[in-house]
């Protein structure tokens, strides 16, 4: 049977024994039937929805193991046997306290449940990347095989549009190779005779063939696999204080039990049914619901709070773990940039330098000249047609405009065209900010300057001050050059920059921070994700590709990297709560203890097993309360707080 | 007279549950049934895991297999973070676990909580 159904029974069965529990004092009224209905209910609670209790707790006994299903069992089975007992003896029966308690523990089990069913499925996403098959040469001809067919040494053709099957190296043909879902580079690569390909990238415009050099496990995507595998499995869940606490908790409580029975009866000298009450109470004060219900209350209105804000936190260890982060990393491109290369500067006389760099780069699919085209649509720049195309690999494009020679590309195509000391100067500045500079010529003279630049997001700034605020090193984690790198954490304000660093390095550059002390990791792309499985806490854009999204613990909806200052936040608060509530939860059962063994005896004060149950309930319901409330708690934060 | 045996059996009854939960006790031991070329070895999920510590030759591919018969939901995930293995267990269904003998050591798993624990011995 599920939790959620044996939930649903012992509510059910419960609601009309809390009914009269409360409805009593008040006005006198009493369930139909009296002591055989609380009976019969009591023990359909007992048999279907707490049987699995009773189970799980004789197994691990048998095993030398307890757990809170222990003392759950004991307590509620206690409680039950006494009560029939007291019931044939004509005394006080607390059959509602046995149901009750399974009540509780079953809602906080469901909450529970509910949280740890969000388990990430990355790895099925990832190997869903993998090409299906492919178009391999055998006895001179090329026949579409399932890829776990292809061997070492295949020829493999590549149709554009088509995926690259597995890695290997050109053997002929060239194209543009669209990596961005292994390498997170946004701009599609030239490849050629001679480079390597890797298997699930998508080819461009261009058909080629290559060698087959890694199949199987030994492929990069596979590799990247393993290694979101073992990172996400080594987190093991972190013990719960809970869970710690009962191995030792369970058998004194129940040795605690015995033993204020044995002080009741033989040295006060009660009789047995009395110093039996004292010990059922202690039991069942001792019954940790509230202990059980800390956590997962506090997580479900933490977690709904977060996605309100666009910040999805995947599980409470994310909680738990943001506590002790002292490094936040970041990937540069997609995170900290935009992630598109966007015109920063036009040099020269604008209206006619983009004009003539619109005609010229109208039918390029280079992703400068997407840049240059965007400019130009924003502007709705009229602009004449080129002709006489000659596009120069690796230098630009030249052609004829209005009866002119123009051209748009770098420095190699520049030849004899006149170029003004200033504008040289102002090539110089630019390029030193890291930015790809494009001459545009015409009419044998150099008339300005492009510049184009993957620019930081707008809010990139804000969100790294923030992190600063806290204490926090902020450091960049890129495969782009080190002067590229550095210009743009200059102009953000990150810590350090870690550059050149390959895709499959990311996280091994992770672990190497996490020497001094826990780190978070914020990416987006597929090869973020060893990185973001490996990190102790892993923050994915929304904007990410699926599989970064699945490795993160916690992600940021609106892409916005503000909210990774919110997200901590949000997590230092749900924690802070939830210890909170574990601390009181605590102290009712320790406190709870003493006042039901009847050692405040001589003062008045003791608790009999319905008023323990009673106490209890009470212990639940302010737990629960103080979850609820932590809607409404202050979140502190540097960054703007903007609630949908 | 009843009270002396009565506060005796308690105080029995206290002593073995310290005995019971607090001693040091036996663990079950199981060693995988090896074949020519692979070896296997069934562990049952009941209150923990028998036997709870699993004995396997080194360079032989290996299998255990799994099944619960415990209604907890502690133990709905048996981890091996040493293997990067993370299977769920369905009730009363038996799982397999495909294990890397290549290495030989000791190495822990757990239940999904990482309440329960067990070993794995390569040798």
């Amino acid at each position: 049977m599920k939790i959620t159904t044996r939930f649903w029974i012992s509510l059910v069965l419960s609601v009309p024994m809390l009914i009269e529990m409360l409805l009593m004092p008040l006005t006198g009224w009493m369930l139909p039937g009296g002591q055989w209905t609380m009976l019969v209910l009591t023990t359909i609670v007992m048999a279907l929805s707490a049987g699995p209790f009773l189970q799980s707790a004789w197994a691990s006994f048998k095993k030398h193991h307890s757990n809170m299903d222990t003392l759950v069992a004991v307590g509620t089975a206690t409680a039950y046997l006494y009560s029939i007992y007291a019931m044939a003896t004509g005394k006080q029966v607390f059959f509602e306290s046995a149901a009750f308690v399974i009540t509780f523990v079953l809602l906080g089990q469901v909450l529970e449940e509910r949280m740890r069913n969000n388990a990430s499925n990355a790895i099925e996403k990832l190997v869903d990347l993998q090409a299906k098959d492919a178009e391999v040469k055998r006895n001179g001809q090329f026949v579409k095989l399932p890829v776990d067919q292809l061997v070492l040494g295949d020829e493999v053709r590549v149709k554009p549009g088509q995926k690259v099957a597995v890695d290997g190296e050109i053997l002929s043909g060239s194209s543009n190779i669209d990596e961005s879902m292994v390498t997170g580079e946004s701009m599609p690569v030239k490849k050629q005779v001679g480079d390597q390909v890797i298997g699930a990238t998508i080819n461009g415009n261009g058909t080629f063939t290559f060698k087959v050099k890694k199949i199987g496990d030994d492929t990069m995507l596979a590799q990247i696999v393993e290694l979101v595998k073992k990172a996400q499995n080594s987190h093991a869940p972190i013990q719960k204080l809970t869970d710690k606490v009962s191995d030792i908790f369970v058998p004194v409580v129940l040795m605690i039990a015995i033993a204020t029975f044995l002080i009741w009866y033989a040295v006060v000298g009660v009789n047995v049914a009395n110093a039996l009450i004292f010990a059922v109470s202690v039991v069942v004060i001792a019954c940790p619901c509230a202990l059980g219900l800390a956590t997962p209350t506090a997580l479900m209105v933490g977690t709904g709070r977060g996605a309100k804000m666009g910040i999805l936190i995947k599980n409470g260890e994310v909680l738990e773990t943001v506590n002790d982060i002292q490094t936040v990393v970041f990937d540069k491109t997609g995170t900290i940039t935009v992630g598109e290369p966007k015109v920063t500067d036009i040099v020269g006389a604008d209206k006619q330098v983009l004009k003539v760099a619109a005609a010229l780069e109208e039918s390029s699919e280079h992703p400068l000249a997407t840049a240059i085209m965007t400019v130009a649509k924003e502007q709705k720049l009229a602009f004449e047609h080129a002709t006489d195309f000659q596009a120069i690999e690796g230098q630009g494009v030249a052609a004829t405009v209005a009866g002119q020679q123009a051209f748009v590309g770098n420095e190699k195509l520049r030849h004899n065209y006149e170029m003004s000391a200033k504008l040289q100067a102002e090539m110089t500045r630019l390029q030193d900010e890291a930015k790809t500079v494009v001459l545009v010529g015409l009419n044998q003279k150099v008339i300005g300057l492009i510049a184009i630049q993957d620019a930081p997001k707008s809010t990139s700034k804000e969100a790294m001050a923030a992190l600063k605020s806290r204490g926090l090193k902020t450091v960049m984690l890129t495969g782009d050059n080190q002067r590229v790198a550095q210009a743009i954490a200059n102009e953000v304000g990150i810590d350090q920059v870690i550059a050149d660093v390959l895709p499959q390095d990311k996280a091994e550059q992770i672990k190497q921070l996490q020497a001094q002390g826990k780190v978070a990791f914020v990416g987006d792309g597929i090869n973020d994700a060893p990185a973001l499985s490996t990190a102790d806490v892993g923050i994915a854009m929304g904007s990410g590709t699926d599989i970064a999204i699945d490795s993160g613990g916690i992600v940021l909806v609106k892409n916005d990297l503000r909210d990774v200052d919110r997200a901590l936040a949000l997590s230092k608060k749900t924690f802070g709560r939830i210890k909170l509530n574990l601390f009181w939860a605590f102290i009712y059962n320790v406190l709870g203890i003493p006042v039901a063994a009847g050692v405040f005896y001589g003062l008045g004060l003791t608790l009999s097993p319905e008023i323990a149950g009673l106490a209890m309930a009470f212990s639940s319901l302010s737990v629960v309360t103080s979850s609820v409330l932590l809607n409404q708690a202050k979140l502190s934060s540097k960054v703007t707080m903007d609630e949908a | 007279m009843i009270k002396i045996i009565v506060v005796l059996v308690g105080l029995a009854i206290i002593a073995f549950i310290a005995w019971w939960f607090f001693g040091k006790h036996e663990v079950e031991e199981g060693t995988a049934d090896l074949s020519a070329d692979q070896q296997s070895i069934d562990v049952e999920v009941l209150g923990g895991y028998s036997p709870e510590t699993v004995v396997l030759k080194q360079g032989v591919p290996a299998k255990i297999n799994f099944t619960r018969k415990d209604p907890s939901s502690c133990l709905d995930r048996v981890v091996f973070p040493d293997f990067g293995i993370n299977q769920e267990l369905p009730k009363d269904e038996t799982k397999s676990v495909k294990i890397d003998t290549s290495k030989s050591g000791e190495f822990e798993w757990a239940c999904g909580m990482d309440m329960f624990h067990g070993k794995l011995i390569i040798k």
